[in-house]
């Protein structure tokens, strides 16, 4: 028995750190200067995933989309107890939005096959959409339990989870299989273990294996380094320690539902908030002065 | 997904909660009328639920040409499937161009379900709406007329502006609170319009078993302008003139404690070290000192406006436009400038 969980897992800017070191002179934000982090909602779901494996018993998969650093978030989900990662990491899924990654997301989910929950955090901090969630419920054919705060009662097939709507909360009834996306006052993630830190902080995809070789043997042949690279893809599979790295071939992608192709919605202009807490601006308390103030806020986007 | 269709309506979806309409969906339709007058086509509001067909009028009041009414047992409380399926089947039939929801809890949940199966762009939790033109860059083929979705990104960073111009319908969700509300004009007229949904098994089967609702809390965390009212304010009725600012900027209505204590207004208002820390994108401080335990509430806002008639109040010093002035003649000079351009 036991329930096959699949947790879709993100990492993020962090967004939250954005602060005059980390913008740049013409006030717009340096994205490289900030931490990159596992999207913190998506900690609540992986939690959400490992207390119904807890208690019933099964199995987690973690997946990501994203660069091959991604796996970090991957690895930070094998040390909190998942039993397999995968990435899908493909240069024709960057530029993706919310409808083509939640796309390119339920064919790995597909892929996968045998599953009774998808457990997503709520939203990512760099968009704060929450769409992906729902639309990858739609692609698979799924209903969703969206904002889920807890389990009420697992039963066989049927699921009845609590979810909280803002102004109150109700409990839902579902059969299996389900996605579900999960708030942060959901549960209180629980820390790596120091044990399983040990253990997979060597996990790695091929691709970042055959880095670690041309960087290890420098002076070989090349014959000489794919022996080795197949050598250590060997060993790390026997210790269940390789992670997954699939493209959108590996997942039957098809090319015009991902990246820019696959998205409807295209950025035509983008302003940054220029951060100036220095700036204080003296108004007159005149028609004129407020009308100028007013002007001001609306250009700017402050009032609606 | 449907093609761009020129004709198309303008669509309010429009959420009602035990026959109650949500105060974001009436926002929404004063913005939709704007944007139908501007493309010269009718806008409409599609309103699912059960007796709840007297909705309509407030929704014709607001601007709806017409309302197209789902009325159907299976739709008195919300359940994702079978609106998510009234949705579809209308904008298959009918083909708007543009689909406005609130980005609500239930907006939120909504929409991208939608999208999803209809295939179409969906930007969330707008701050703004226009019409305007846009230019491939690439192929420099020129797109007329198309909604231009602006929202704050990047944890309110920047500014986006997102368009949609192949696969439509167009949607947005939109905060609420940042479009104003009018009056409406309850001569206007508009028709209704009934519309019968058949729903499969699979939309039926996620079952509501309990259901809990708290009376509205004013939730200040959320808010994205707040209006608050110190001791300066000087007495409950003039603290009416808070909640008119905040009306007509559609913000919610903070306070300091010397405001709270002098029973001018509840103390869930209260901003502050021993009340709500709060950040909004504004926070307008009228008659208010700015004591630190004020400030370590609020000083965090993106943008602060002070009203306070002594030039060397601490509030100054956290404040980015800093009124020096009488707030009772200030305040409706800043609801005039904000009408005007309304
Ligand atoms: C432990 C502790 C916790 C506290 N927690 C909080 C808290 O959470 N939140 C909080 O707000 N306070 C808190 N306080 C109280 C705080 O110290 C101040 O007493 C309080 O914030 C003062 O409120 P005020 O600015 O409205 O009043 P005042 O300090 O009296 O300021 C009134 C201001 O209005 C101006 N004014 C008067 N009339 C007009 C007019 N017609 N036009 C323009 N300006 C005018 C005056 O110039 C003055 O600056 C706390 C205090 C303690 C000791």
């Amino acid at each position: 028995m036991g329930y096959h969980c699949i947790v879709c897992v993100k990492q993020v800017p962090d967004t939250a750190r954005v602060t005059g070191e980390t913008m740049k002179a013409d006030g717009t934000v340096n994205r490289a200067a900030l931490p990159a982090i596992f999207n913190p909602e998506d900690l609540h779901a992986l939690e959400a995933a490992l207390e119904v494996r807890d208690q019933y018993g099964g199995t987690i998969t973690a997946i990501t989309m994203g660069p091959l650093g991604a796996t970090k978030v991957l690895r930070e989900c094998l040390f909190r107890g998942a039993d397999r990662a995968i990435i899908i990491n493909d240069r024709r899924a960057a530029a993706s939005d919310t409808l083509a990654t939640s796309y390119i997301l339920s064919r790995a989910v597909q892929k996968i096959g045998d599953f009774d929950f998808v457990f997503c955090g709520r939203q990512a901090i760099d968009g704060d959409t929450a769409q992906v969630g729902p639309q990858l419920a739609e692609k698979l054919g799924l209903p969703q339990v969206t904002y889920y705060e807890r389990m009420v009662d697992l039963n066989e097939r049927t699921a009845r989870m609590r979810r909280n709507v803002g102004n109150g909360w109700e409990v839902l009834e579902a059969k299996l299989p389900v996605l579900v996306t999960v708030l942060d006052t959901a549960n209180e993630p629980r820390p790596a273990g120091a044990r399983k830190m040990m253990q997979f902080k060597k996990a790695l995809t091929a691709q970042e294996l055959e880095r670690e070789v041309a960087a290890d043997m420098k002076d070989a042949t090349d014959e000489q380094r794919t022996e080795e690279l197949a050598r250590r893809i060997e060993t790390l599979r026997m210790n269940r320690l390789l992670i997954d790295q699939w493209d959108l071939d590996d997942v039957d992608g098809d090319l015009q539902w991902c990246g820019l192709a696959g998205s409807p919605t295209k950025v035509h202009r983008v302003q940054s908030i220029v951060l100036t807490k220095d700036g204080f601006k003296a108004i007159e308390p005149t028609e004129a002065g407020v009308r100028g103030m007013i002007h001001e806020l609306i250009v700017d986007h402050t009032l609606g | 997904m449907i093609e761009p269709n020129r004709k198309g309506e303008i669509w309010v979806f429009a959420e009602q909660e035990d026959g109650a309409l949500c105060d974001v969906s009436l926002e929404l339709c004063g913005k939709a009328r704007e944007l139908a007058d501007e493309l010269k086509v009718p806008m409409a509001a599609v309103l699912p639920g059960w007796n709840v067909r007297e909705l309509s009028y407030r929704l014709i009041a607001l601007g709806a040409d017409k309302v197209y009414y789902v009325h159907d047992t299976r739709l008195e409380h919300y359940r994702t499937l079978p609106y998510s399926r009234v949705m579809c089947e209308l904008i298959a039939k009918h083909k708007p161009q543009i689909v406005l929801y609130g980005a609500t809890p239930l907006g939120r949940d909504l929409a991208p379900r939608i999208a999803s199966e209809m295939r179409a762009g969906l930007t969330a939790d707008c701050t703004d709406l226009s019409i305007g033109d846009y230019t491939e860059s690439k192929t420099k083929k020129v797109h007329k007329d198309l909604l231009l979705q602006i929202r704050p990104a990047f944890g309110g960073n920047i500014i986006a502006t997102i368009i949609n111009h192949d696969r439509w319908p167009q949607m947005a969700t939109v905060r609420e609170g940042v479009m104003c509300m009018g009056d409406g004009d309850p001569r206007r007229s508009g028709e209704i319009i009934e519309e019968k949904i058949e729903f499969s098994d699979f939309d039926l089967a996620v079952k509501l078993i309990e259901r809990h609702r708290e009376e509205r809390k004013i939730n200040l965390k959320a808010a994205r302008t707040i209006v608050a009212g110190g001791a300066g304010v000087a007495n409950k009725e003039n603290f009416q003139l808070i909640h008119d600012l905040a009306g007509a900027i559609g913000g919610a209505v903070g306070a300091s404690r010397a405001a709270v204590d002098g029973g001018w207004i509840g103390k869930e208002h209260q901003v502050g070290q021993t009340g709500t820390t709060v950040r909004p994108a504004l926070y307008i401080a009228c008659g208010i000192s700015g004591a630190v335990q004020h400030r370590a509430g609020m000083e965090e806002s993106a943008k602060i406006i002070a009203i306070n008639w002594d030039k060397e109040a601490p509030i100054f010093s956290v404040a980015h436009f800093g009124i020096v002035g009488d707030l009772q003649t200030v305040i409706p000079m800043m609801i005039k400038a904000i009408r005007e351009r309304a």
